[in-house]
């Protein structure tokens, strides 16, 4: 692999959308009709569709034939970048999914499992998850885990529902109502416990690059339900007080949730637990190997806590009773449904096998690699020019990833970070992540080199950054202009943020269009 | 007047430089407003300053933001830097001699919105700032390049080139570079100079402002500065309990809870509200001290620029006597998470002349963010 930049073509289709393609009458499979030994069997086959459900008008489909349909969307996938270069995608632990999992996972005990059997015949399926339990277990220190929640965001839910069972059985729940977050944990804790119905605090940053200790103080009452936190943070920063914060939370009276999503920089190095929390939760799509497929699943948020807070976990548990495996509904405590079922299986036994695959030591030599090759990037990308760290003076440090800035370059150039990214793509590497909101970085990019790239493809990453700077100081129209070789040239910003523009349906796309 | 050739279509920008706009800070007089002072300072040696920084700007501008029509005053006006950053300017405004300062960045503003022009451009401080508003009012969005002493409006770029960044953005009509109400403010210069700080809200102008657009699924979701606001405003209003005074400050984000009230307001004066209903606008101490005689009293109040000044900063009127009536415990402020962020240091300032007073006010303070969104900042003097 060549660790110089090289410039890319992209293959440019000027597709149009589906919806806009094809031709009346067209059709990619053409059915014969039942004939009279089928029908004198089952009767008027339209019959079959009850009345109250039937379409009164047909569908406005696209009408194309079968290769028409394959060319668009192979068309379609030539011009995504994602994942067919080097992607180092801060917050996401971008990881390789191994073909010998997908094959586990296609495997017919696995896709032919209904979850309304009776348990008796799914016990293999059920050894599964509860293997998974106890590895997860052995991670975090945690007494039980469950896999209904179908992401990382339904976990912090789930802890919102589990806070809010527990408080109620010990009759603070109405006393009880504010939680507490900080402006760098994921937004999504945020966001779950305001819809659970919490007052949310966010604690801001001082100059160390994490919340002080005494921001804390002032924002725990005996009003506060709990903790919710994310260490290392959004930007890779590690909080080394935060067994001070969960003594103080606990003192107060609330629980202390460990949103440990991004895990993969202290996988093997600390338990949740001994640190003090109650709770965590785990992305299986992410640390543990699973794919991603899109944001928001299906994928499965592994959500783990003490003995303690057990009795008040989603049902059904997986659980162990000697040679057999259960579903436990019998959870008087329970705060529910998260979601249907006891989780996306083929996702667990995908982290499941990672798991087995690594072992103890490879796991242990993965954190390693995530931390060492964020920090040697650190080292190669701070001696370019225009390029600045987040906290530069804190002496924290970054785990498996590290929050910069190209402010210095957009007020000596006018390159902005959205440029710069635009750029990276006509390398063939995919554009880097840039920061959750609000942007307390200004121009921030995030990359996170995780474990699976080797050494020459984080230099190459380096190396195009340093290329884009020396084009936004010599020239940088090139850059404000990029990219150059994409399959589109530019985006229209700022109509996904206009609730009149933005559509998420063609006909809603029709109708706010005028089309 | 020359007309000069100019293209025929793309944005106007109109430039307004304050040739003297700078001069006192080099020399210790901590600003530049008025004749005599001007002399002052040429007499202790002070330079021009004004020119090097529009120079700067346009340079940047000249670069990112082709075709541009810049319309401009004569000389030390806007001509003179505009010609060095190699731009061809459209010049609608001599200088008279013996005008004073003010008086022809008055003149030239006014010349300008009356063109119009899509934006001022003016190089200066807050004086500057002043008078621009002063001639143009919010018709005409304004944006400043830093050149002055004192600089505490929420106007400037936080740099002659990002100045420029910004400028271009909002005459490419870009959707990143949307207008907002901007905080004009004003030291009294000659209470400056003896070490006190009395800071003046002089009104609101429409400035532009980058604003950070949703690039992928990922950063979505956010329902951004406004709505946080309106939500925060709403349910400030709606838990004002009966029987209680509340003193509305100065500002924008105080404005919406008196439209969420339903109830008149002034944008830079203290209101009073009791029972939801109006009981005072554009209160002074003394009927602010009257009011909260016979009433539990709160103060909600917004935080004003970038600095983070709460108290002692355009909203005087809530003087220590009026804020030690009300206490601690009952000072509501209110602040969009994007403001706070974007705080020099992340510690809210008061200056209310009472130093015991500034002292019990120091610590962690609740903010509300939204709706039922809040966070805690330190208080500082």
């Amino acid at each position: 692999m060549s660790t110089q930049p090289q410039e890319y073509q992209a293959p440019v289709w000027n597709e149009p959308v589906i919806m806009e393609m094809g031709y009346p009458g067209r059709r990619g499979v053409v059915f014969s009709d039942v004939g009279p030994d089928i029908e004198s069997r089952v009767g008027p086959v339209a019959d079959l569709v009850p009345a109250g459900v039937r379409r009164r008008q047909p569908p406005a489909l696209p009408e194309l034939s079968e290769p028409e349909v394959l060319y668009h969307y192979l068309r379609l996938s030539q011009q995504t970048l994602g994942m067919m270069g080097v992607s180092l995608f801060g917050t996401c632990t971008m990881k390789y999914n191994p073909q010998v999992n997908e094959e586990l996972a296609w495997r017919p005990e696995v896709t032919e499992v209904h979850p309304h059997q009776h348990e008796d015949t799914m016990q293999g399926t059920l050894e599964i998850v509860h293997n998974a339990d106890l590895v997860l277990r052995e991670m975090s220190g945690m007494d039980q885990f469950v896999f209904q929640a179908g992401g990382g965001a339904e976990a912090a839910f789930t802890n919102c529902a589990v806070v809010r069972a527990y408080h109620a059985s010990r009759g603070e729940l109405e006393q009880r109502d504010e939680i507490i977050t900080t402006i760098q944990t994921h937004p999504c804790n945020a966001a779950t416990a305001a819809a659970a119905g919490f007052k949310v605090i966010t604690l801001m940053l001082d100059e160390n690059g994490y919340p002080s200790l005494d921001a804390l103080k002032a924002a725990v009452s005996d009003r506060t339900a709990g903790l919710m936190v994310g260490n290392p943070d959004d930007m890779g920063v590690y909080n080394p007080e935060m067994k001070e914060w969960v003594r103080i939370v606990h003192e107060a009276g609330g629980l202390c949730f460990y949103d440990s999503a991004n895990f993969n920089g202290t996988m093997s190095k600390i338990r949740p637990r001994e640190i003090g929390f109650d709770a965590c939760m785990f992305m299986l799509h992410k640390t543990f190997g699973a794919p991603k497929s899109g944001v928001g699943g299906p994928a499965v948020g592994a959500y783990g806590c003490s003995a303690e807070v057990a009795p008040f976990l989603p049902a059904p548990l997986v659980v162990q009773d000697g040679e057999r495996y259960h579903l436990d509904y019998d959870r008087p405590q329970s705060s529910g449904k998260i979601r249907e079922f006891f989780g996306n299986v083929p996702v667990v036994l995908k982290a499941y096998a990672w798991v087995r695959s690594m072992g103890a030591e490879q796991i242990a030599q993965a954190s390693d690699l995530s931390v060492l090759g964020n920090n040697y990037m650190e080292k190669g990308l701070l001696a370019i020019r225009g390029i600045t760290r987040s906290h530069p003076d804190a002496t924290s440090p970054r785990m498996e990833m590290t929050r910069y800035s190209v402010q210095t370059m957009k007020e000596e150039t006018g390159v902005d970070v959205h440029d710069v990214l635009n750029r990276m793509s006509d390398f063939g590497v995919d554009p880097a992540w840039t920061s959750h909101e609000p942007w307390l970085v200004p121009e921030p990019f995030t990359p996170e080199s995780g474990e699976m790239y080797g050494k020459e493809a984080l230099d190459l990453w380096v190396a195009v950054m340093q290329r884009i700077s020396d084009e936004a100081y010599s020239d940088p129209q090139i850059v404000k202009t990029a990219p150059h070789h994409q399959a589109i040239h530019r985006l229209r910003p700022g109509v996904i943020d206009d609730p009149d523009t933005r559509a998420m349906t063609w006909r809603a796309f029709r109708r706010k269009t005028g089309r | 007047m020359s007309a000069s050739p100019l293209p025929e279509d793309g944005p106007a920008l109109g430039l307004i430089v304050n040739p003297v706009a700078g001069m006192g800070g080099s020399v210790g007089l901590k600003g530049t407003d008025g004749p005599r002072v001007l002399e002052e300072a040429r007499r202790r040696g002070a330079t021009p300053q004004a020119q090097e920084r529009a120079y700067v700007a346009l340079s940047r501008l000249a670069e990112l933001a082709a075709p541009l029509r810049l319309v401009t005053g004569s000389g030390e006006l806007g001509e003179t830097p505009a010609r060095e950053a190699g731009l061809d300017p459209l010049v609608v405004h001599r200088r008279e001699p013996g005008i004073s300062s003010a008086a022809d960045t008055r003149a030239l503003a006014e010349t300008l919105a009356s063109r119009p022009v899509d934006l001022i451009l003016f190089v200066g401080g807050d004086g500057t700032a002043r008078d621009v508003l002063g001639a143009v009012g919010d018709g005409v969005p304004m944006l400043g390049v830093p050149a002055g002493v004192k600089m505490h409006s929420a106007v400037f770029g936080t740099n002659p080139r990002n100045a420029a960044n910004l400028a271009a953005l909002f005459l490419q009509r870009s959707p990143r570079a949307p207008l907002r109400d901007a905080e004009v403010m004003d030291l009294d210069e000659a209470a400056f100079r003896e070490d006190r700080v009395s800071a003046q809200l002089h009104g609101y102008a429409r400035s532009p402002y980058e604003r950070h657009l949703a690039q992928h699924a990922k950063s979505g979701g956010h329902p951004g500065e406004d709505g946080s606001l309106a939500g925060a405003s709403r349910q400030v209003a709606a838990r004002m309990r009966p029987g209680c005074l509340y003193l509305l400050g100065p500002g924008t984000t105080t404005r919406r809870v008196s439209e969420a009230l339903g109830v008149p307001s002034t944008l830079l004066g203290v209101d009073a509200v009791l029972d939801g209903e109006s009981v005072g606008l554009d209160l002074d101490e003394r009927s602010l001290l009257g009011l909260t005689a016979d009433h539990e009293t709160y103060l909600v109040v917004g935080v004003l620029g970038g600095q983070g000044s709460l108290f002692g900063r355009g909203n005087q009127q809530l003087s220590a006597a009026v804020i030690r009536r009300a206490g601690r415990d009952r000072i509501i402020v209110v602040s969009s998470v994007e403001k706070l962020a974007a705080l020099d240091e992340p510690v809210l300032r008061v200056d209310t002349g009472d130093d015991d007073l500034d002292a019990q006010l120091s610590g962690y303070l609740r903010i509300v963010t939204g709706h039922d969104r809040s966070t805690v900042l330190k208080i500082s003097t």
